[in-house]
């Protein structure tokens, strides 16, 4: 039994729960019951995945022991592609495929610089979220092609399903693949190498590890989920605007570390960088619902990531205090 | 003409090694026979953790060759060495702190449920019950295989990274100053250990800053200095003091 606290309290996700059940009890008050109603909850749930698919593949990658800004600009490339393509003619998938084929060979090219020049992932990210940035405004050809709804399946991608209309399908795409990558990383030995290289590099180094490729492999499943989110959202809007995503890197990280990412690697979970994601769109809802000046919105978000963090590492350290038999 | 109880099970042949400049280790040559203690000692930066990092894989020679069991061998990395079977303690430890003891035991070794493409379900466990046995077998007693490796003691640590060495079967274990850090208590443990090597038919590669430790547990004594071997000698033929002349 003690040992079941123990481990509990040292789950990486644990603050972020705990704020996040308390936050949704103070808006369901605060907002006299709209705030869990269906119609309500159809907008939290329609809009989570995209930042959410986001936060999976940021938070994977920090496990990892590195970091990505330029999946905000990763999330408006994919989708750019995909509209300048099919507006020159080409059918939806082949023209999907290729904008996430794009994200993926950024993801390989944020990988492979950081680890051949030995520079910070901060760094070379960083470049990148200006370059894409850039690419995206130019191959838009400065004003954003029409992109052709009639020829999207937007009943598999964006649609509302279900009961009552309450979720997007978007919803189904990130549940499916936030099982998959939680499974990849908690189930798997490739998850093993993840935070083995996160962890401690010496080690998985010295236990033969490819880490190099472990670690390109993680930013190409980041950049690749950014551009997917990304794609979604302009097919839910329905036009591919150069500028979305902007800002989107800092609140993915903000969404990883309220969930318990360690910043050198190594500690989080994807289960943390999700919980962390809707956190942030409850915060945004609940203060629109409760009639609060809507420019409070990024110092809650602000005050939120610091007190996750302090709170999750003084659960930690309750936790490691908890005298078990080793 | 030697036979096959002498050939040794490594011998390193004129390896040459440089850092950028540094000319680290200059024209090594050295046997370690099949089931044999041997101490390798000498002073700071004098080239035994480059030696043994190029017997681990973890670096590259630039000159010379090795052959293990007679025959030459190309030790690329980490996975090259482990397969020939040889294992190594690191002088840091070669474990992630917050990982499980059953992780960290079959870091890069995981076995699979299923797999596809090199990437597959973890039969954890397997992992689990394998852990506890290769503990036990070493004499170290811990209750659970989940709890994190960073809430062991340095010598519990050093244990741990002992039982996975030994549970991958190895034939040469190096352990590059596996007391540093520890009691005296957990030293003298370590040092019964590289003691028991030779009954389970394991060639063991002692360094230690330590000269008594080492006389304690070795069989012979290498000793290195800039980069050399300057002295190779049976146990009772040589003293302390003459090693401290040498280094
Ligand atoms: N990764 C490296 N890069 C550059 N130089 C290195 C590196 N590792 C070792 N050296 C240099 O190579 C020489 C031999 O170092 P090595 O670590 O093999 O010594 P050592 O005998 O293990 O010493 P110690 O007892 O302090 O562990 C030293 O001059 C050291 O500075
Ligand atoms: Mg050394």
């Amino acid at each position: 039994m003690r040992r079941f606290i123990k481990i509990s309290l040292q789950k990486p996700e644990l603050a972020a729960a705990l704020l996040l059940a308390g936050l949704v009890f103070f808006f369901q008050i605060m907002s006299n019951g709209v705030f869990l109603s269906p119609a309500n909850l159809r907008g939290i749930l329609g809009l989570m995945p995209e930042m959410a698919l986001v936060a999976i593949g940021v938070t994977l990658l920090m496990i990892c022991g590195e970091f990505d800004l330029s999946v905000g600009s990763v999330f408006a490339i994919c989708p750019m592609t995909m509209a300048v393509l099919m507006a020159g003619g080409w059918p939806f998938w082949p023209a999907i495929v290729a904008g996430l084929l794009v994200c993926a060979f950024i993801g390989f090219l944020n990988g492979w610089l950081t680890i051949r020049f030995a520079i910070p992932s901060f760094i070379t990210t960083l470049g990148m979220l200006f370059m894409v940035r850039s690419l995206t405004v130019v191959i838009s050809g400065g004003f954003p092609p029409r992109l052709q709804v009639d020829a999207i399946p937007t009943w598999l991608f964006v649609e509302f399903v279900g009961p009552g209309n309450l979720l997007r399908a978007s919803f189904l795409w990130f549940v499916v693949i936030a099982m998959a990558v939680s499974l990849l990383l908690s189930k798997t030995n490739f998850g093993n190498w993840v935070r083995a290289t996160g962890g401690f590099l010496p080690a998985a180094t010295a236990m033969g590890i490819p880490t190099a490729r472990v670690k390109i492999a993680c930013f190409m499943i980041c950049s690749v989920l950014a551009g997917f989110a990304g794609s979604i959202q302009v097919m839910r809007i329905g036009s591919p605007l150069p500028s979305i995503g902007e800002g989107l890197e800092l609140a993915a990280v903000a969404a990883a570390v309220i969930g318990g990412a360690s910043l050198l690697g190594g500690i989080g979970s994807i289960m943390g960088g999700i919980i962390g994601a809707i956190l942030i769109r409850v915060i945004d809802n609940g203060m629109v619902l409760s009639q609060v000046d809507s420019n409070w919105f990024k110092f809650a978000v602000g005050a939120l990531t610091i007190l996750a963090v302090v709170g999750n590492s003084w659960l930690r350290k309750r936790g490691q205090s908890m005298k078990v038999e080793t | 003409m030697m036979n096959s109880q002498e050939q040794p099970i490594i011998s390193v042949r004129n390896v040459h090694k440089w850092y950028s400049g540094v000319h680290a280790l200059r024209g090594v040559s050295v046997d370690f026979r099949a089931n044999e203690a041997v101490g390798l000692v000498g002073d700071n930066g004098a080239g035994k953790s480059t030696l043994i990092s190029i017997l681990a894989g973890l670096h590259a020679k630039d000159e010379g060759e090795i052959y293990v069991e007679g025959k030459l061998a190309a030790i690329d990395n980490p996975r090259d060495a482990m397969n020939l079977g040889i294992e190594t303690i690191y002088q840091y430890n070669s474990m992630v702190p917050n990982m499980s003891i059953a992780r960290n035991m079959f870091i890069g070794r995981e076995p699979l449920k299923a797999s596809f493409m090199g990437v597959g379900l973890l039969d954890e466990a397997r992992m689990r019950t394998e852990s506890v046995a290769a503990i036990a077998n070493v004499d170290l007693h811990l209750r659970s295989p989940d709890a994190l490796v960073g809430e062991l003691s340095g010598g519990q640590r050093q244990g741990v990274a002992i039982a996975r060495a030994m549970h991958f079967k190895s034939k040469v274990m190096i352990l590059d100053e596996p007391t540093n850090h520890l009691s005296v208590k957990e030293t003298a443990k370590v040092i019964g250990f590289v003691q028991s090597l030779k009954a389970q038919n394991v060639t063991g590669i002692f360094i230690s800053h330590n000269l008594h430790h080492v006389f304690a547990c070795c069989e012979r004594i290498v000793a290195m200095a800039m980069g050399e071997i300057v002295l190779d000698k049976p146990i009772a033929e040589t003293s302390i003091e003459e090693i401290l002349q040498v280094l």
